[in-house]
């Protein structure tokens, strides 16, 4: 299970990066901002990546609890010397507020997943419930031929249960980015 | 009380102290040419094409050390300014680029005359905006100068639709305490870590063979009192890259001139060798690194800068202080002389001093005269000794800005303007005008190549018409000369398409625009021509010199190389033995 998700990380990480990689392994790093919700914020930051030549592997934005500033949760793959100079470029942009990486810190990180499974025969109708039991996520639409289930979790956690229903056939699926956010306790009750 | 919002564009301005406005007009922008006219309180200067403007604002915020103001309409107004915001990015130039766009209801539907030049500059802009309703616009006109001028300064763009310039609104002129409030996100970080500049003082006093290689941040902070201070309280040399002279004085005995490609033989040696580099607002472009595993090989590196994210962006430092370079450079005095300003190895410092006379001695910038033909640095020097070494020099791009740089000796920050960071065939002339305008105290050279000037050459009669006494020196080779040397030096004299002996005749181009025309073709001519330029005081001068077609700038690095494949002023590489002198 955490083979296919190893390698799948790993053709991410053999991509070729335009900038010459210094020192430090090179991983996946997420990072946070915190924005202010102007005009042309998204695609500034965007383009302040893909200008610079590193990977943008997810990005998903969200408003927050106060009114005009948003949060996003990057994923961006590197090594530690490209990772810091783009969390500096990120600083440097006049809407962020705040940028963290929280790579090395302890963090909870979701993601959410809808999966379109072909569900046709009984046989895999009660699998398929069965695992949706088992990872704990919901069917929230049924057809004859289907079930939609959504799942949130981690990204392990979403890509192990993909791999369990693809046997079925998957018909449609659609994930946000993850989300992340800093820990303010020691980790206690995971999933 | 309610006003357009074109007037409010133009009480904003005021507001920042704004003199001047290089621009050129159009529909999209009319409303606000319209409160300019009829306000009458800010000197506005009609360039010939807005790229121009664009480099008249940087010219005048290079030599000034204000935001310049460049104004243009919307669509190929605004594309043709683009050239000019990505320069000004290159250098830093604090300039305020304020763009007519096509009334809002209009946006997004290919309008006539309608780009999104937000979209286009986001990457070479510090920052802009696009103006979505009337009641921002006083307040972004404002951060645009705020974010424009402050931290690692640089251009801030404004796109007004046509409707936001024509609407009536009361609403006032934020305060400064109000524009710092609106941006939570940006705090320009000025004072600099104790702690690390603790260690940096350990470091320079600890140094036997330490370099300060000193940039365009230098220059911003006017930091050159401070600069002349350290390097003689703890004797260490200064070089300086094309944008931080004037930085240090480079007449002063511990002034090693300019280093990388161009750079003089003792300053690569001196950094190639030592153990201490002191980067000073420089930013490790890759014409200054070279090869960046062989840059100053056996150094620690101190990097002050006012921009964190240019730390360890090329080259990763040993001492990292983020701050103004002046503010930083103060403390750092201090507690050297709370230190007692001692020398841990005064020996080898002394030791390490003289080196560098050797090898000032042994490869000073020089070049071969002749009494037949012009020689391009003949005429630089004969500048300089001309204006006694205080004129402001503008240049191109190209083997002149390059001699420019090396011939001529520059004492003071803001006096040499050149396009360093993006290259900008082109930038010198306007620029050149801008600076005189600003500076209309300073005699004003613009060193040009032929084939730059062909590039903005139209703002001629721009000068004319506002009687700016700029002086054109052009070093005119029949060549684009730059490349014409790589295709020399590299490409075994394949030249491609960089003939340029079929050129206007530039004295009867000077005299068919008012302006007064000179040539030299003679070496006995040149000074004659120079001084007699320097006697016009209503009018630009263009002098047209012919000089020698081939000659090169040497010494060089080729690009991506190491110091060790420096070509020396007679053709021959650099003395591998010598550069391993110091190691280990
Ligand atoms: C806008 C632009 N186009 C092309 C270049 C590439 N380039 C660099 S130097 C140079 C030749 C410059 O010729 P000239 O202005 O006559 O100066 P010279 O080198 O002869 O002194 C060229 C074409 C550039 N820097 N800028």
């Amino acid at each position: 299970m955490s083979d296919t998700i190893g390698s799948s990380q790993l053709d991410a990480v053999k991509a070729p990066l335009f900038r010459e990689v210094k020192k430090g392994e090179v991983r996946k790093h997420i990072i946070t901002l915190t924005v202010r919700n102007e005009l042309g914020v998204l695609a500034r930051i965007a383009t302040l990546i893909a200008g610079k030549g590193y990977n943008i592997e997810g990005l998903s934005v969200g408003e927050t609890h106060e009114k005009g500033i948003s949060r996003m949760t990057l994923e961006v793959i590197g090594d530690d010397v490209v990772i810091d100079q783009v969390v500096k470029q990120l600083r440097k942009l006049i809407d962020t507020i705040k940028v963290k990486d929280l790579t090395d810190t302890p963090h909870v990180e979701r993601e959410l997943a809808l999966i379109k499974v072909h569900t046709a025969t009984p046989r895999a109708r009660d699998e398929v419930l069965r695992l949706v039991e088992i990872f704990r996520c919901r069917v929230v639409d049924v057809s004859p031929e289907t079930y939609t289930i959504e799942i949130t979790g981690t990204e392990d956690k979403v890509n192990a249960f993909i791999e369990l229903v693809k046997p079925f056939g998957i018909k449609e699926m659609a994930r946000t980015g993850k989300i992340a956010m800093k820990r303010e306790s020691t980790p206690q009750e995971e999933e | 009380m309610p006003r357009k919002g074109a007037d409010i564009v133009i009480e904003a301005l005021k507001e920042e102290g704004v003199e001047i406005i290089f621009g050129h007009p159009g529909g999209a922008i009319m409303e606000v040419y319209d409160a300019l006219y009829r306000d009458g309180g800010i000197r506005h200067i009609l360039a010939r094409h807005e790229q121009g403007a664009g480099h008249m604002a940087e010219g005048y915020a290079k030599a000034t050390g204000k935001v310049g103001v460049a104004m243009s309409t919307s669509g190929p107004g605004a594309t043709n300014l683009v050239t000019a915001i990505a320069d000004a990015y290159m250098d830093s130039v604090p300039v305020v680029f304020i763009t007519g766009q096509v009334p809002t209801h209009l946006i997004g539907n290919d309008a006539f005359q309608e780009v999104d030049i937000v979209g286009i500059t986001r990457p070479i802009t510090k920052h802009n905006f696009l103006v979505k309703r009337i009641e921002d616009l006083p307040l972004i006109l404002r951060q645009a100068f705020y974010i424009a001028r402050t931290g690692r300064p640089g251009p801030v763009l404004v796109d007004i639709p046509k409707d936001i310039t024509q609407k009536l609104s009361d609403v006032s002129i934020p305060s400064l305490e109000e524009v710092k409030e609106s941006l939570p996100g940006y705090r320009p970080h000025l004072e600099g870590n104790l702690q690390q500049i603790r260690r940096a003082v350990r470091l320079i006093m600890e140094a036997k063979r330490p370099v300060l290689y000193v940039g365009g941040g230098a220059v911003q902070a006017e930091a050159q009192k401070e600069l002349v201070e350290l390097a003689e309280l703890m004797k260490i040399p200064v070089t300086t890259t094309n944008m931080g002279k004037g930085a240090f004085p480079e007449l002063h005995p511990l002034s090693l001139h300019m280093l990388g490609m161009h750079g003089t033989y003792y300053a690569n040696m001196a950094v190639y060798n030592c153990d201490l580099l002191i980067a000073v607002g420089a930013r490790f472009d890759d014409r200054v690194t070279g090869k960046v595993e062989e840059f100053a090989p056996q150094a620690k590196i101190i990097h002050i800068d006012i921009d964190p994210a240019s730390i360890s962006k090329n080259i990763v430092v040993d001492v990292p202080i983020v701050g103004d370079v002046k503010i930083v450079l103060r403390k750092l005095l201090e507690e050297i002389k709370r230190e007692g300003a001692k020398l841990f190895f005064p020996e080898e410092r002394q030791k390490w001093l003289e080196q560098i006379e050797a090898w000032k001695k042994k490869h000073p910038l020089t070049y071969k005269n002749s009494n037949i033909v012009i020689k391009p640095q003949y005429v630089i020097e004969q500048i300089y000794e001309a204006t006694k070494g205080e004129a402001i020099i503008a240049t191109g791009v190209g083997q002149h800005q390059m001699w420019s740089a090396m011939f001529y000796k520059y004492s003071f920050p803001r006096q040499f303007i050149n396009s360093g960071g993006l290259g900008t065939m082109g930038f010198g002339f306007p620029a050149g005008i801008g600076a005189k305008l600003g500076r209309p105290d300073k005699e004003v050279f613009v060193i040009d190549g032929d084939g730059s000037f062909m590039m903005t050459m139209q703002e001629l009669i721009t000068a004319v018409q506002y009687r700016v006494p700029v002086k054109v020196a052009i070093i005119n080779n029949g060549y684009l000369g730059m490349v014409r040397q790589w295709q020399e030096l590299f490409y075994e004299r394949r030249y491609s398409e960089v003939d340029l002996s079929v050129q206007p005749d530039f004295v009867k181009l000077a005299e068919a625009c008012g302006a007064v025309g000179f040539r030299a073709e003679k070496p006995s001519e040149v000074r004659e021509i120079i001084e007699e330029a320097l006697r016009v005081q209503d009018k630009p001068v263009i002098m047209d010199f012919h000089v020698d077609r081939e000659e090169n700038v040497l010494p060089m690095v080729p690009a991506g190389k190491s110091y060790r494949d420096m070509i020396l002023e007679d053709g021959k590489k650099a003395v591998e033995a010598e550069t391993m002198y110091l190691v280990g």
